[in-house]
């Protein structure tokens, strides 16, 4: 079947069998090679893509379900050489080791900022943790998201508040 | 770890969707967000030769509903429950269970419906209905039934749904009186199944236990009522004394099976922990109530 | 960065990660990543049986798939003498099982086909007659008489014990003991866990069949070591084989080893004549590639009447799995684990360590972990706690009256260690007062009263990382030295070229710092280049924590070789004797006129355009350096948790971590290595384990059993620092990518058995998961 989606803004079509999952097909058909595979059971998140803007698990989505669907990738995250403030978050906060996990806790991470603009360190924990870093131990990644914030805030003359660093982390 | 072929369709309409699933039947799967039927079907556990994908049916998404009933249409995301912030004091029961439902990127694309109709025991969306009394709506090309949610439940991944079923709508019935109620989950680590889980419900009519609810997860072969639980708080004052007595007979109606989790007089006893602290916690909340 | 000259990104400046421009913008490189023209792809058919004789395979059904190109069985690898390969421990490992398998997940079988999908249908179709047999499961088991002998392949086996293997002196430590007025005694299972990569394993072999040559992209952390063994398995000439080892998604060992789908592919690209790739799913990574630890340990502490150690005995037992797989130097059948002594001044010890075959994935890598180091820290660490208890002393007091002083360095251990150096009360006095030791012990005391869990753990470790020297360790024979080879270009900008590789550690900017350290050429201007062994320098790979405290001293040393040549350079430029020249970061200048100076990138364009008469042109060299000793990174760890009475759920409240690592060459680096460290050992400590029935089938095989730590459940950790250099390494450095697994499960464990002490509960074995602590609790009488 043909499956044509919008992704990072540009429309794509592929001619795929109606089993393809969305991350083969991004990877495979589109040649979207930053979404990454981890574990096949909708349990790590390295796979993560923005769908019509919510972020879900690309390798437990078909292919077919995203028909006429917008997509994001971290590959459509950054404007031409700017980069997206999360990307430049993770670069000065050291929110990243091998790379693998990146994409999908940037992306993750994106959508969270869109909708509130100034998390607590529990509420970023709590947006990625249907996701899995095996190298930073997370506290990078919360402060790389953090650092996003506070620079979307300066481009939108918004005073950011800051949380104490040590605030209280997971557990419910 | 890949599905085997099947063909697909994504009818745009509920009568077109119905027709498909009358012609094929069991070779058939109705596919929603897909969140535990993708991965069934990865692990090749499942083959149906059709998927008829729901998505697209602009009906059975949302939720509405009066002061007297919460409807929540089959095909709602669980994040948009989670999103929908009157429902802390509408239903907090169900504000509660949404959020320990597997994790964040799952809940944008998993629906209730979906996950009431997989009907796995360790799921928990059984239990909160179970707990609230609420009724499910299917429909067929021969029309549309309510079912309790008491009787909905068969047995592991079996429901009273029938193969040319499509269920449209969740009713939750709202109390007049003071109610409240929660959600407690154990679980190893976010996007666990439960090791535990327990829904409880409780009305309040003039100090005294109108009606109970309580309902297990993972402790028996399907999202399971403590019914004698339940009967010993109607018409009770909500005591230390009866949270602590139907905590017991919740326990006591549990029937886990020792695995990795934990061994089944572990499970009872978190049963019986979980009821006593979802009591208090619904006391406390249905006392405090305008 | 700041404009001045100043920053140029030298050692002990946390300057921005080179690396992380591609990452970033999805431009990363994995293998899987790698689509060539005519690619083929390969899926493997595995044992779902733990033990069985195999009576046939008949692929038929599978061969007739459209789109299936070739199907591998274990007989026609045996045609090509490639249905057995060696292990890093000088055993066997089949490629393709041919006579039995011997643990669920196994090779059987492989079909390449035009495309994954296409190759897993196949898979299915493939049709095995198994006679199952009686699985053995643990090592006790393997080791009782009469037990069905896994390896009957090999004829000198005639029962399931691999080793037997003893270090320290024996008469020293039974006479010690007989002094001693009090012994306590720890069994504990290390439990058997995984490295597991968010990337797994996979490979792109591409054999050219016009030239011969075999390109292999491989998840490797040791491509120099796998080139030499590929030459050596599949009898191809060396000079033909170039192994590419791309961007790796993590590694933590499980990296080390060459797998039989490695093997079964690059077989396949040959006799197909088209390049094969083959990227392994979770279940497979999980059940089939490198597990670490599986380690049974009884540990002996004698002590005298004042909490002063005496001396440590130890009996281990390791489950090795179906085949003895171990990555670990030939002499030491138990790794490195004679560090058990940690960190203190124990007078004797003895070891005695025997393995045992069972029908379980071979592995035995070290997960984050230098060689059974973690292992060893663990059982020591947990024997103090303990010792603490049974004495009624506080853990840091019985720490501090046992440590090895200061003054003592360099200090020979009783299992025949030289470590090199250490400050290990300052460590730990500095994590007391970070953590607010006293007044969390005033707190502890009220929840007490009040019938509250609460406990404080600490763990003050000692490792022994950066092998070799290259006499004494080795990785299958090969010596464990590394190297570095640096050239310096015209125009000043350098390409450093190692042996090591990557898994995210950072390489790619922390040896640039040296560079620029030794050198004065700005990091920015170094590209640092690993992993293609066609154009790096052979090398023994990135495991063991032992790229710093190696391939970082080489890269040190071969700076300073290109520094003497500079020199000479300068002097030539200045028309001064070279006695005259001295140096100082980034340039030279003629004594007494520190104003007129050639700076390195004058004197490297001077290399290529202005030489005095007989120098060889350019400025460039490699070293291949042996280090003199190992180093012996340590810190303390501490812990505090809270116990919920009802559930058994334990909630790590805060974590302080003092690092001693030597001297930090990007401490931004380091701190991000040693979070990450503490997340691993959070996740062994707690939920981490891959477990077995009785009929060995593997529970813990996919993400959704084996459980690792999401930002959720993992604490906030807070890190802090001394530095004791060491003497032996050009740098002072040490190496510390895996101090934090290494030491941090004992603090972990430690504190919930300070809080569950009170009530006679003085062990639970890793994962201390919360049913385990429920009914430890329930039989102590403690209910909510």
């Amino acid at each position: 079947m043909k499956v044509t989606v919008t992704v990072n803004g540009t429309e794509r079509s592929a001619d795929v069998e109606p089993r393809v999952l969305l991350v083969d097909f991004l990877r495979t058909n589109l040649g979207l090679t930053g979404t990454h595979v981890g574990c096949d059971t909708t349990s790590c998140g390295a796979c993560a893509v923005l769908l019509d803007g919510r972020p879900v698990k690309s390798c437990t989505v078909l292919a077919a379900q995203a028909d006429g669907c917008a997509l994001r990738t971290v590959e459509g995250l950054a404007d031409g050489a700017n980069l997206h403030p999360v990307q430049d978050g993770f670069h000065q906060e050291h929110g990243l080791q091998c790379g693998y996990c990146t994409p999908g806790m940037m992306l993750v991470a994106a959508a969270l900022l869109e909708h509130n603009p100034n998390p607590s360190e529990s509420e970023i924990r709590w947006a990625i943790s249907g996701q899995i870093c095996r190298c930073t131990g997370y506290v990078n990644i919360v402060k790389a998201i953090r650092h996003a914030a506070a620079r979307m805030a300066e481009q939108q003359q918004v005073p950011a508040v800051t949380e104490p660093a040590a605030a209280a982390a997971g557990g419910r | 770890m890949f599905p085997a072929r099947f063909d697909y369709v994504a009818p745009r309409t509920l009568d077109e969707a119905l027709t498909l699933l009358h012609q094929h039947g069991d070779e058939a799967k109705v596919l929603a967000g897909g969140q535990s039927l993708i991965p069934l079907l990865k692990l090749r556990l499942a083959s149906p030769s059709l998927l008829i994908d729901i998505g697209r049916v602009p009906a059975m998404a949302g939720i509405s509903g009066d002061n007297r009933t919460l409807l929540i249409g089959a095909r709602t995301r669980h994040a948009d429950i989670e999103a929908d912030t009157s429902l802390a004091s509408r239903c907090p029961l169900v504000a509660d269970a949404v959020r320990l439902i597997s994790d964040p990127l799952v809940r944008n694309m998993g629906t209730a419906g979906g996950s009431v109709c997989h009907a796995d025991p360790a799921g928990d969306w059984g239990s909160v209905m179970l707990a609230l009394g609420a009724e499910f709506v299917a429909r067929s090309q021969s029309g549309e039934r309510t079912m309790p949610a008491a009787d909905f439940f068969l047995g592991p991944f079996t429901t009273a749904l029938r193969p040319d079923e499509i269920m449209t709508e969740i009713r939750i019935p709202i109390s007049q009186g003071r109610a409240s109620g929660t959600y407690l989950k154990l679980e190893r680590k976010v996007g666990d199944f439960a090791t535990v889980g327990v829904a409880v419900q409780v009305e309040m009519d003039n100090g005294h236990v109108a009606r109970a609810g309580i309902a297990l997860t993972a402790v028996a072969s399907t999202n399971v009522r403590a019914t004698a639980a339940e009967q010993s708080l109607a018409g009770q004052v909500l005591s230390d004394a009866a949270i602590t007595s139907a905590a017991r007979l919740a326990a006591e109606a549990a029937e886990p099976k020792d695995d990795i989790r934990g061994s089944a007089a572990y499970k009872k006893d978190v049963v019986r922990v979980f009821v006593q602290r979802g009591l208090r916690t619904a006391r406390e909340r249905a006392e405090v109530q305008r | 960065m700041s404009v001045e000259t100043a920053s140029i990104g030298a050692v002990g400046e946390s300057i921005k990660r080179k690396e992380d421009g591609r990452f970033i913008r999805g431009r990363g490189n994995y293998v899987d990543d790698i689509t060539l023209p005519g690619m083929l792809h390969m899926a493997i058919l595995r044992s779902p049986v733990a033990h069985a004789r195999i009576r046939s395979v008949d692929t038929s059904r599978a061969a007739a798939v459209p789109g299936v190109v070739a199907v591998v069985t274990g007989e026609l690898m045996a045609q090509h003498k490639l249905a057995w390969m060696p292990t890093l421990s000088g055993d066997t490992e089949a490629v393709l099982a041919t006579d039995k398998v011997r643990f669920q997940g196994q090779e059987v079988a492989a079909v390449v086909a035009e495309s994954k999908y296409i190759a897993e249908d196949a898979v299915g179709l493939i049709d095995v007659d198994y006679d199952v047999l009686p699985a053995v499961v643990t090592p006790q088991q393997a080791l009782d008489a009469g037990a069905p002998v896994i390896r009957d392949d090999k004829h000198e086996q005639t029962d399931n014990h691999i080793y037997h293997w003893e270090a320290g002196d024996k008469a020293a430590t039974d006479a010690a003991f007989a002094r001693a007025s009090r012994v306590v005694t720890l069994s504990t299972h290390y439990p058997r866990c995984h490295p597991a990569p968010l990337e797994t394993c996979g490979i792109v072999a591409d054999v050219n069949p016009a030239t011969g040559k075999a390109t292999i992209y491989l998840t490797s952390q040791a491509p120099h070591a796998h080139r030499t063994l590929f030459a050596i398995v599949a009898g191809l000439p060396e000079q033909m084989i170039r192994i590419v080892s791309p961007d790796l998604g993590g590694g933590f060992g499980n990296k080390v080893p060459i797998y039989p789908g490695y093997v079964v592919a690059t077989a396949a690209s040959l006799l197909l004549g088209r390049p094969v790739k083959w990227i392994e799913d979770r279940t497979e990574n999980l059940i089939s590639t490198g597990f670490a630890r599986d380690y049974h340990m009884t540990g002996e502490l004698a002590l005298d009447d004042t909490g002063k150690m005496l001396a440590l005995r130890v009996k281990l037992l390791s489950d090795n799995g179906a085949f003895f797989a171990d990555a670990q130097p030939t002499k030491f059948k138990a790794g490195l684990f004679h560090i058990v002594t940690g960190s203190y001044d124990i007078g004797a010890a003895h070891i005695v360590a025997d393995g045992a075959y069972t029908n379980k994935a071979p592995g035995g890598v070290a997960y984050r972990c230098s060689f059974r180091v973690t292992e060893a820290s663990y059982l020591i660490e947990r024997l103090v706690e303990n010792a603490a208890v049974e004495l009624d002393k506080d853990p840091a007091e019985i720490r501090l009256h046992n440590f090895i002083p200061p003054e003592a360095f360099p200090y020979h251990s009783a299992t025949g260690w030289e470590y090199d150096s250490g400050d290990y009360p300052t460590a730990l006095k500095l994590a007391l007062d970070k953590i607010g030791y006293e007044e969390l012990r005033r707190e502890q005391a009220a929840k007490r009263a009040r019938g509250e869990l609460m406990g404080i753990g600490i763990a003050s470790f000692t490792e022994v990382v950066g092998a070799g020297k290259g006499s004494e360790y080795d990785i299958a024979g090969l010596r464990m030295f590394d190297s570095a080879e640096l050239r310096v270009h015209p125009t000043g900008k350098a390409v450093l070229k190692l042996g090591v590789k990557s898994q995210g550690q950072g390489h790619e900017t922390t040896f640039a710092q040296i560079v620029a350290e030794e050198l004065g050429i700005p990091a920015s201007d170094v590209e640092v280049q690993e992993g293609d062994t066609d154009h790096t320098p052979y090398g023994l790979g990135t495991y063991a924590s032992r790229s710093t405290p190696v391939a970082g001293a080489a890269t040190a040393v071969v700076c300073r070789k290109l520094r003497a040549k500079a020199r000479s350079l300068a002097a030539h430029l200045f028309e001064a004797s070279e006695e005259d020249i001295e140096w100082e970061r980034g340039r030279f200048y003629v004594k007494g006129s520190p104003d007129q100076v050639k700076t390195i990138q004058d004197v490297a364009f001077a290399a290529y355009t202005n030489l005095p008469e007989g120098m060889e042109a350019g400025l460039e060299g490699v070293t291949y350096y042996d280090p003199p000793n190992m180093t012996f990174p340590y810190g303390t760890y501490v812990v505090v948790v809270d116990i919920d009475k009802g559930t058994g759920e334990v909630k790590v409240r805060r974590v302080v971590a003092v690092d001693d690592c030597g001297v930090r060459i990007n401490p931004m680096i380091v701190e991000g290595q040693i979070c990450g460290g503490l997340t691993e050992g959070y996740g062994i400590a707690f939920m981490e384990l891959i477990t077995f029935d009785e009929d060995g089938n593997c529970i813990g095989s996919n993400f959704m059993d084996y459980l690792i730590p999401t930002a959720w459940e993992t604490p906030n950790f807070e890190m802090h620092a001394t530095v004791t250099p060491s003497p032996h390494h050009p740098l002072g450095a040490k190496g510390v990518g895996e101090s934090a697994t290494v030491g941090s499960p004992a603090a972990y464990v430690n504190a919930v058995i300070d809080a569950l002490s009170p009530h006679g509960i003085t062990n639970i074995d890793m994962p201390v998961t919360s049913d385990k602590v429920w009914a430890a609790l329930r039989s102590a009488g403690v209910d909510e």
